[in-house]
């Protein structure tokens, strides 16, 4: 017994440092960021398992603010954000980036109270709120906008993201939009100086301070509150018309946009015109070097993305998502035509 | 105060300070007693063999996270220990020379650093050199968190072999390394190994560093030089999420987890009986 | 032969040293091998440990160029504009160990005390037995029991009627969340806990028995012998045992991230969220997007390694003034 442990231990390690087990010969292409869309995500990797076995797709949600980051520091192999990088973020980065726009998704209102009832809100209440000048459930603001709704005497516990967000871009953009006070106050951020409230980490994060605490409010992206089986509030959108978060209303927000799709696809789509639209929807964007440094995986990651902007389109309405308008797709397509290795591009004409 | 009054106080004392007792004792049974009743449900052999599922659906497991913390374990342990029983042994056998101070404070001061300190180390010389998220990076996080826990432990146990063994062995000829290697490390063996087990049980449950080096992994572990999951960071991802099965996966996991590291310490206690400096 | 030698019957006593002979004779290929790995190790650990006090630095130089000695006094952490000032971290991590010692100190000292002087002999193993197990659960296992059971006692049970009888002091106002500085300090606690028991209880059976003995010779009863000769005589140990709490507490970042609620904002309440050092180094480090963000988490970091390196640094002299040097690797 005495060099045998020793022995033993050794040949442990080594058996534990031996690369893997016979799934080895797959590819394994990392990406980080955006929590809105990871439920889409989660599904779509599931899901392109069966269209190429060979590459395995991990994700992992660490927010918008992470995925900016990484794919600039390129540990990860494409960055996943719904607030668009900023001129100085992409020229920070060692290469050109391009944003691909994968889905449409909307930011809702969520809460938790006794009953849960269906509430609405206007803009300029939501941004009250945040600011913390609404601070009760039963103010005559909220009061007037939900007359039928019996709301309790009780105070609003505000919860907002304590990660660096794309959801938060979206929400807050829009309180810009219908605020001058909160553009001034706070302004829009991937992570901002929040005046009231307590911070969830991730989509997720925020979703369960809501489920957890009766009488928070939060925003989240409509997939966690459905799956979670919390409410969304009814906006006010620009119109004038309180319009719920549905698939219709989001891709209503996305139509005029669409029309006037700029070339690199950042635009915003909060408090768009249209009576349908609703007020704080947002284009998801997956973020990719032009030029690739790997071909092999560069070749996987834009198969991919030609695959998520067609095929890939008939999962989003299961999980509350709203496809690509077809006019954004014809201009994506021929972005992801660009994409090279080596001056090569990837994709062969199709 | 009279003789009776002062016996009343010390016995009051007596049990103030055993109230005192079952007070610290109780979070262990409450924090014990919840992972049972949440956690053993979720137990089933799909949690023990499956890959997690997408969000939202129920079911799966986290069989690559128990896998991925063994495996990065087994790294901090190739990274750590050579370098913690040679600083042991050093401190063991020159403890009358200037010198030696110096690594003994740096050790105990490594042992004191919060682990996300060394998290962000990792991240800015593995990580971002490497242009990736590893496992070899995690590993090497929590290597550095082995590191000082082994050196003193190598070194208490050392010093514990009776300078008799070593002049037996150089009596008889043997050169100074093969005393040291044959002759005083295998004697003081078992004690090295239980120190190795604290500081194993110590970094399985760490969370911290590996949030910035292993990062996550979905699937199987690929190599290495990939993101790879673990079942304290799948824990946490699971704990603050809102879905309700992912909450029990959550429970079963730190189940799995404060066995495993209770198995260790208590592998190690029971080795180390009888065997310390004081009693 | 050495073995036959007085020196040789008196060293089984002492630590095991090499014999002066061969430590100044000469050296054959594998004992150069063998010192070179040894100070190759050595120089390893110390290496590493000045890298990575070096590469804080470095990383943190930018942030501590533009706010300088402001950056410890403001509190206003504001990404989108560039402002950073880390004292609602600085106030969040002190507030919270604090707390946390407020609540672990009488009850380890008490635990302590019985273990080391008190309790009837059959007691002790079992009971020292389940305070070392708790100091060996992971941080994100408290955190996960933190959210799901203490957070919803706090926000039910306890900080209603807190805030309805006490309400008229700062410290309990506000509505209870659950989440804050009182769960952050509660959890703080229960970790801490065993940390400065088992410490304490070393160093009051390091208190040698003829202080004890001198006492009860003299007639007093088992408490005022605990009193007179043992704390007394331990007293530095002692507070070096809470200080080594202290500076598990000041690191301590998963179980506090989640149930702290993550608020940069220094607050009376023990209601009110809060954020530590550690916690948003944990939330933010791998998204901070821009040069000047990073730079101002990693001065955090350094900031936290410099207070918690100082705290265990006096901890540990403290320690070894009663007990001698070698409680290595206990903490």
């Amino acid at each position: 017994m005495t060099t045998k442990l020793p022995v033993l231990g050794m040949l442990l390690a080594l058996a534990l440092l031996l690369p893997a087990p016979p799934a080895a010969a797959q590819m394994l292409i990392n990406g980080a960021g955006a929590t809105f869309p990871y439920p889409l995500y989660s599904k779509w990797f599931e899901e392109y398992i069966k269209v190429d076995p060979e590459v395995r797709f991990n994700y992992q949600s660490i927010g918008s603010g992470g995925g900016i980051r990484q794919i600039t520091e390129r540990t990860v192999d494409f960055g996943a954000s719904d607030g668009p990088m900023t001129d100085e973020q992409l020229r920070k980065a060692p290469g050109p980036l391009l944003h691909i726009p994968t889905v449409l998704g909307a930011v809702v209102a969520t809460y938790n109270l006794p009953g849960n009832p269906q509430l609405a809100f206007t803009g300029p209440v939501l941004a009250d709120i945040f600011l913390g000048k609404i601070t009760r459930w039963n103010d005559a603001r909220i009061k007037a906008v939900n007359p039928s709704v019996p709301l309790p005497d009780q105070p609003i516990v505000v919860v907002h993201r304590s990660d660096g967000s794309g959801t938060t871009y979206i929400w807050v953009d829009y309180l810009c939009k219908i605020s001058p006070e909160w553009e001034k106050a706070v302004g829009r951020g991937t992570s901002v100086k929040w005046p009231v409230g307590l911070g969830g980490k991730g989509n997720e994060g925020v979703a369960g301070q809501v489920k957890n605490a009766p009488g928070s409010l939060g925003y989240v992206e409509l997939a966690y509150a459905v799956t979670n089986k919390l409410p969304a509030a009814r906006i006010q959108n620009a119109a004038g018309k309180m319009v719920e978060p549905t698939i219709e209303s989001t891709t209503a927000a996305a139509a005029a946009a669409a029309r006037t799709m700029p070339a690199d696809f950042r635009v915003s789509l909060t408090n768009p015109a249209g009576p349908e639209a609703y007020p704080i929807a947002s284009f998801t964007w997956l973020l990719v070097y032009k030029d690739q440094p790997d071909e092999a995986r560069g070749r996987a990651l834009v198969k991919f993305l030609w695959w998520a902007i067609h095929d890939g389109q008939k999962h989003p309405a299961a999980l509350l998502y709203a496809p690509l308008p077809a006019s954004v797709v014809k201009q994506i397509e021929a972005t992801l035509r660009q994409i090279t290795y080596s001056g090569r591009p990837l994709l062969a004409a199709r | 105060m009279s003789p009776g009054g002062r016996r009343l106080v010390s016995s009051a004392v007596g049990g103030l300070t055993a109230a005192a007792a079952i007070l610290v004792v109780c979070p262990l049974l409450l924090i014990f007693g919840f992972l049972l009743y949440q956690g053993v449900a979720a137990l089933n052999p799909d949690f023990f063999l499956h890959l997690p599922k997408p969000v939202g659906e129920v079911g799966g497991g986290v069989a690559n996270a128990i896998v991925g913390s063994f495996i990065v374990i087994g790294l901090a342990v190739a990274v750590g220990l050579p370098v913690g029983i040679l600083g042991g042994v050093y401190l063991a056998e020159s403890s009358d020379r200037r010198r030696p101070w110096v690594l003994r404070f740096v050790a105990d001061v490594m042992n004191g650093v919060p682990s996300i300190v060394f998290g962000i180390f990792a991240y800015t010389v593995v990580v971002i050199p490497m242009r990736r998220f590893s496992a070899l990076a995690g590993g090497f996080a929590l290597g550095l968190i082995l590191i000082p826990v082994v050196l003193r432990t190598t070194e208490e146990m050392v010093r514990l072999v009776p300078n008799a063994l070593r002049e037996a062995g150089l009596g008889l000829g043997l050169p100074e390394w093969k005393v040291s290697l044959r002759v005083v490390i295998p004697a003081a063996r078992a004690g090295i190994i239980t120190g190795v087990m604290v500081a194993v049980a110590r970094i399985a449950g760490e969370t911290a560093p590996l949030l910035f080096t292993a990062l996550g992994n979905r699937f199987w572990h690929q190599g290495l030089d990939q993101p790879i999951a673990t079942l304290p960071l799948q824990i946490y991802a699971y704990a603050i999420a809102p879905y309700d099965d992912w909450h029990r996966q959550a429970w079963a996991g730190a189940l799995v987890l404060i066995t495993l590291v209770f198995l260790a310490s208590l592998a190690a206690k029971v080795a180390t009986r009888g065997r310390t400096l004081a009693r | 032969m050495a073995i036959d030698s007085p020196a040789g019957a008196v060293a089984l006593d002492r630590p095991s040293r090499p014999p002066a002979a061969v430590a100044r004779g000469r050296r054959g290929l594998g004992d150069r091998v063998y010192r070179g790995l040894i100070l190759a190790s050595v120089w390893m650990v110390l290496v590493l440990a000045a890298g990575l006090v070096a590469a804080l630095a470095w990383e943190s130089w930018p942030a501590v160029r533009a706010f300088g000695f402001r950056f410890l006094v403001t509190s206003h952490w504001d990404p989108v504009a560039g402002e950073f000032g880390a004292l609602p971290f600085i106030y969040g991590t002190l507030a919270s160990s604090l707390l946390a010692l407020l609540i672990a100190v009488p009850l380890s000292l008490g635990a302590a005390i019985f273990l080391a002087e008190l309790a009837p002999g059959w007691i002790r193993p079992p009971v020292a037995f389940l305070i070392e197990m708790l100091a060996a659960v992971p941080s994100v296992v408290y955190g996960l029991w933190g959210i799901f059971v203490l957070v919803p006692w706090l926000r039910d049970w306890v900080q209603p009627p807190l805030g309805r009888t006490l309400g008229f002091l700062p410290l309990f106002q506000g509505p209870p969340y659950g989440i804050g500085m009182l769960a952050a300090g509660l959890i703080l606690a229960i970790m801490v806990v065993p940390y400065i028991t088992a410490v304490s209880r070393e160093v009051l059976l390091a208190v040698p028995g003829s202080q004890r003995e001198a006492a009860l010779g003299l007639g007093a009863t088992r408490w005022e012998t605990t009193r007179i000769a043992v704390l007394r005589y331990g007293r530095s140990g002692l507070i070096g045992a809470i200080l080594l709490g202290l500076g598990r507490a000041l690191g301590e970042t998963m179980a506090v991230t989640m149930v702290i609620g993550n608020r940069p904002e220094i607050a009376a309440s023990l209601f009110a969220p809060a954020y530590t050092m550690a916690s948003v180094l944990a939330n933010e480090f791998t998204e901070a997007t821009s040069d000047l963000y990073v730079s101002a988490l990693v001065e955090i970091g350094l900031l936290l390694l410099l207070v918690t390196v100082l705290v265990n640094g006096l901890a540990r002299l403290l320690v070894w003034s009663v007990g001698g040097p070698a409680r290595g690797a206990r903490a």
